[in-house]
């Protein structure tokens, strides 16, 4: 009877009697949300346009973010480190294309999968070669990104918005609106959604192949430089940031992995479930459930999409 | 030129399908076997053993496990570490009640639990497919490292929440815990993986492994020639899950002899699962030869400047290690997307005709 | 081609015995280092790692060794890994290696069973199993200056004090979900009975180490008075963020002395001002043995510091602090063999002997550098006094003079974890104290 009271009662009254932590818990879940499908942006960028499920993104963001602050400690100005930031995602594209992909084509999905695993090995190594193992602070202000916090009155209680989290949410609205315009409205985003459907068939009507993934690689690495920047700002950048990118999959998998949509609001329910169940339920588990959880959601709603939530439909045949 | 199969007749159709229809590769498995059960043993020394033959044939039972499922029925997993954990946290339960009991007998027990396991959690692959199954496998994988952690009844709520394996005795030896030797833990793991390996390939070349091929093929259609897909799905999530806790029961009694649940993570799950690509789906001689490029690579490449007297700090020799098996995996996916296995047999075909292959 | 793999690892396994063997004849004492420069807790690892091999390397460079006889220190990189800890084990033990500090609980606990079988010592310093402080029990590992329990114990100790009173306080204990963030739960829990006192406990998984806000969520739930943090790695700096985000008083906020270096503490700066945590080993290059460092290691190019300005911080002194304990307890073994090459059973005797008094420290040129360490057959590590050090926005300031533990319930406890782990290992080595 207890645990029943505590599974069905207490969390949905201490909802309503602390809305203001309730409303702080769903704000820290639509903040986590944000970041969770700014990472798995960048998968869906990759596979929508060449079919493969990029391993190595979370190494990307990693590897973005050290390259700005390294060279930011290297002496050059905040906005030039941006910049050579961003170069160094570029040649990461153009490489990844020369020396991978080009000798790919039209191989298993599970092959290049595995060739973007051997990827981000390479990456891991390089990148603690270069800049070392030790933890760097996100060179936030230097950026011209807000610090600070405003607390509002709600309810008899208190809600802290960082204005950090905010920044981050309105620069996601913003890349997804610049890339779903980049996808659908222009002569390179067509190619790229040709690319997806059959590397063969694009190919046999003129699209360069090697073009486009180039250019699809370093949309990714910009993806992962603004998620870098907005989650090192959040904690600090360090190697250990890459197991976050693992909360990207099941994101993906609920939203569908060609979906940007998808991706954005897979996050957010993600996102915003396991924060509430991790602090209304997670106790009565012995807590840190929040690991397990986020999975969970998604094989619920896989059972009744097996495609994900905005997947494209499986058309099977013989 | 030794290498060919002229003059060996086929007269029956067992002799035709035979696993190894080739005198020579008889030969040459009775001598595989010598050097492992003999020689190794006799000349190996306790860090050839204990950090590279022990740990390798370990790695490469269980990526035959992961290949039972990823290679010939076509469900991508990345539970196996949790599956490894299962039945090595089984093991450990057993071997708490039942003391007296051999341990090798538990061991191979152990993995039935792994096996329950893997078939609740391979229940959605009915309506699951491709890369979305492996959201199932994991949410196996983190549900299952939770419960390690959490379910102190698992490790006998021991302070430090790891699992220590006692010292026991089989066959008159001592076979676990710090006491035993080396070469003991090595021939029990060999007999082990020996045994597993030519079950798994016998299942494999029957019924049961044919309908899982056909379901990897094509499942609609394995459908509707009247291959169950309940039963075969299942059934290929049962034996990879059995073989997987069994390989994770040994990984804890015969070589690591405490554990943790980081040794179960899903770092482990896609280090099996990088074994299993880079050596071949669906080959059992891939499976050996993937674990052995990824476990072995890095252990030959650390001890390179120390042989040569290179003074190299330690951690850029681990930072170009990385580097150089990440370009390692690439290079052989460029060079063979099916991984070693298959470069083995096109060695091998051509050997057979060498030296005049017109 | 397996049988040419199988042959071609067996001669470079050959290659590294013959290795093995120019190596001793060099005679020099071999000292491994398990270090960590990579993965999730490099940051932490690098300084430990530089401090430990630093020390030695000045000894070698001011004094020829120690006893007239050089130190080796190999180091061979875990990244925090139990597995690769224990390929590091047995790639270097065949080296006469002399002792094992392996700098990570889930390292130690392997290598604690097979210490006594290839008679080499582990020397857990201020981590590890707790209950290897009984020496009867544990004869081959050392945890000194003092286990987590004792830490937790005098943590709680000055809690009581700043309360006038813990009874019915609510203290929170946010951990990393591994081996050593769980090692002080039984000990907590037990003096929450007996102090009256209540305890939440908030477990950070290793991959929510960045990802902490639900954790923080819930501590502004449950309103602690007090927080106790058992963190390492990434996930010390960004719980110090999340504090401050959700205001949390710092000063109520107090980390083990894993949870309290310059590098968790910087990336926060201003906001983590307050924040209090325990240390062993003064911090700072004042004491002369650390500017004989930085004469004859750093300014001579010898050390791998990325910085002069890194030596002298929290966890680089506490490397400077394990290898100093390792070289007396060598000294010691010395003198009390009358041998210069000593092996894995004399450095056991000279851990076992240790004195390691505040004259000694001032000899040495640290004075004042810890609390001194004693050890004895009986105990292998309980006791040592911790002190508490606070941010000050840019620094660590000293607030408490030294804290001892609250021994008697500590070494109860100890015992009786011990006589279980031993329980179930019917040929456990143990020694007689009598």
């Amino acid at each position: 009877m207890e645990l029943l009271y505590n599974i069905f009662v207490d969390p949905f009254a201490q909802m309503v009697s602390t809305p203001d932590f309730l409303l702080q818990v769903l704000w820290e879940g639509f903040v986590t949300g944000t970041l969770y499908a700014l990472i798995a942006l960048g998968y869906v960028l990759i596979f929508k346009a060449s079919g493969v499920f990029n391993f190595a993104q979370g190494i990307m963001v990693v590897f973005a973010a050290l390259s700005l602050v390294g060279f930011y400690e290297a002496g050059v100005p905040a906005w030039l480190a941006l910049l050579l930031a961003l170069g160094i995602m570029a040649v990461l594209a153009v490489g990844t294309e020369r020396l991978v992909l080009r000798h790919m084509v039209n191989q298993e999905e599970i092959i290049l999968f595995m060739a973007t695993i051997g990827l981000s090995y390479f990456l891991i190594g390089s990148g603690e070669l270069i800049f070392g193992g030790e933890t760097k602070s996100m060179i936030t202000e230097e950026l011209g990104l807000p610090t600070g916090s405003t607390v509002l009155d709600v309810a008899g209680g208190i809600v802290i918005l960082q204005h950090i989290d905010i920044a981050a949410a309105v620069i996601a609205a913003l890349m997804v609106a610049a890339l779903a315009f980049f996808f659908s409205k222009t002569r390179i985003g067509r190619a790229l959604r040709a690319v997806a459907d059959d590397h063969q068939a694009a190919l046999s009507v003129g699209i360069s192949l090697n073009q486009i993934w180039a250019v699809v690689w370093f949309a990714a690495g910009i993806v992962a430089l603004a998620t870098g920047i907005m989650w090192g700002a959040r904690s600090d950048v360090s190697f250990a940031l890459q197991i976050v990118a693992l909360k990207a999959l099941p994101v993906l998998i609920l939203g569908g992995f060609t979906s940007i949509p998808g991706a954005i609001i897979g996050g957010l329910i993600i996102g915003m479930g396991e924060k509430l169940f991790e602090v209304y339920w997670g106790g009565l588990m012995g807590g840190g459930v929040e690991g397990w959880f986020a999975y969970v959601i998604a094989l619920i709603f896989l059972l009744f999409r097996p495609q994900g939530l905005f997947g494209e439909k499986i058309i099977e045949r013989i | 030129m030794i290498y060919r199969e002229a003059g060996q007749f086929k007269t029956s159709y067992r002799q035709d399908s035979a696993i190894f229809p080739i005198l020579q590769d008889r030969i040459a498995i009775i001598f595989y076997l010598f050097v492992a059960f003999i020689v190794i043993p006799l000349f190996g020394s306790d860090f050839f053993l204990n950090s590279m033959m022990i740990p390798f044939l370990i790695f490469a039972l269980a990526a035959i496990g992961l290949n039972v499922l990823t290679g010939y029925t076509g469900q991508i997993s990345l539970g196996t570490g949790a599956f490894m954990g299962v039945g090595a946290y089984s093991c450990y339960k057993l071997t708490t009640f039942f003391p007296e009991t051999n341990i090798v007998l538990l061991i191979l027990l152990s993995g039935f639990f792994a096996a329950g396991i893997g078939m609740i959690f391979g229940l959605p692959s009915l309506r699951i497919k491709g890369f979305y199954l492996v959201v199932t496998t994991l949410a196996a994988q983190f549900f299952l490292e939770w419960a390690f952690i959490r379910v102190g009844w698992l490790y006998n709520y021991n302070d430090s929440g790891a699992i220590e394996v006692p010292q026991r005795e089989a066959f008159g030896l001592i076979v676990t815990g710090p006491a035993a030797t080396p070469s003991v833990r090595y021939l029990m793991v060999l007999s082990i993986v020996v045994l597993v390996t030519w079950v798994v390939s016998n299942l494999i070349h029957g019924r049961i492994g044919r309908s899982w091929m056909m379901i990897r093929d094509m499942d609609i259609a394995a459908e509707l020639i009247g291959v169950r897909p309940l039963h075969a799905k299942l059934s290929a999530f049962a034996v990879s899950s059995y073989v997987a806790g069994v390989a994770g029961a040994m990984m804890v009694f015969f070589w690591l002899g405490a554990a943790e649940v980081e040794s179960f993570d899903v770092n482990h799950s896609f280090l099996i699962l990088f074994m299993v690509i880079i050596g071949g789906l669906g080959s059992l001689v891939g499976s050996f030869l993937g674990a052995a490029f990824i476990w072995m690579l890095p252990i030959v490449i650390r001890a390179v400047p120390r042989v040569l007297g290179l003074d190299i700090n330690a951690a850029t020799v681990e930072h170009l290690n990385f580097m150089i098996l990440g370009a390692l995996i690439i290079f052989f996916l460029i060079i063979e997307p099916h991984g070693l296995a298959r470069l083995w047999s096109v060695v091998k075909q051509k050997l057979r005709v060498w030296p005049f292959p017109y | 081609m397996f049988g040419k793999m199988v042959t071609g690892a067996t001669i470079l396994a050959t290659a590294l015995t013959l290795q093995t063997g120019s190596v001793s004849a060099e005679e020099t004492l071999f000292v491994p280092s398990l270090s960590y420069r990579t993965g999730p807790f490099a940051a932490n690892g690098i300084p430990i790692a530089n401090g430990f091999a630093d020390y030695f390397t000045m000894l070698n460079e001011r004094d020829g060794g120690i006893g007239g006889v050089k130190v080796t220190v190999e180091e061979c990189e875990t990244g925090y890994n139990a597995q690769k800890g224990v390929e590091c084990y047995e790639a270097t033990k065949g080296k006469g290696a002399l002792v094992y500090n392996p700098y990570s609980t889930g390292i130690t606990l392997q290598l604690i069973p097979k210490a006594p079988v290839d008679k080499i010592p582990v020397l857990s310093m201020g981590y590890g199993l707790s209950a290897a402080a009984i020496g009867e029990k544990f004869p081959w590992t050392f945890n000194y200056p003092a286990t987590y329990w004792d830490q937790m114990s005098s943590i709680i100790k000055y809690i009581d004090g700043k309360e006038g009173g813990i009874k019915g306080k609510k203290i929170g204990f946010i951990y990393l979900d591994v081996g050593y963030g769980k090692e002080p739960i039984p000990l907590l829990d037990q003096l929450a009975e007996e102090m009256g006192f209540t305890v939440v406990k908030f477990p950070v998984g290793v991959k929510e180490m960045q990802n902490q806000s639900s954790h923080w969520l819930n501590v502004r739930k449950e309103r602690p008075d007090w927080m106790i943090m058992w963190g390492w790695g990434a996930m010390n700096a960004t719980a110090i963020k999340e504090a401050a985000k959700t205001r949390y008083p710092m000063d109520r906020f107090i980390g083990n002395w894993w949870s309290g270096a310059n590098v968790d503490l910087e990336p926060a700066g201003e906001a983590g001002k307050g924040y209090i945590a325990a240390n062993m080993a003064a911090a700072g290059t004042d004491m002369p043995a650390i500017q004989d460092i930085l004469k004859y290691v750093v300014d001579a190019g010898k050390s791998k510091v990325a910085e002069r300005s890194d030596v002298g911080k929290v966890l680089y002194n506490r490397g400077v602090l394990n290898a100093v304990v390792v070289a007396e307890a060598i000294r010691t073994a010395q003198e009390m063999t009358g041998k210069k090459m000593i092996t894995g059973e004399d450095m056991r005797l000279g851990l076992e002997n240790l004195d390691f008094s505040a004259e000694r420290m001032a000899e040495l040129g640290l004075p004042g550098f810890t609390a001194p360490i004693k050890a004895s057959c009986e105990n292998h590590g309980s006791g040592g006094s911790i002190f508490l050090h606070q941010w000050n926005g840019s620094g660590w300031e000293t607030i408490t003079d030294l804290i001892p533990p609250m021994t008697e319930k500590v070494r109860a406890m100890l015992e009786e974890a011990a006589d279980k782990y031993v329980a179930d290992k019917p040929d456990w080595q143990t020694q007689d104290c009598g």
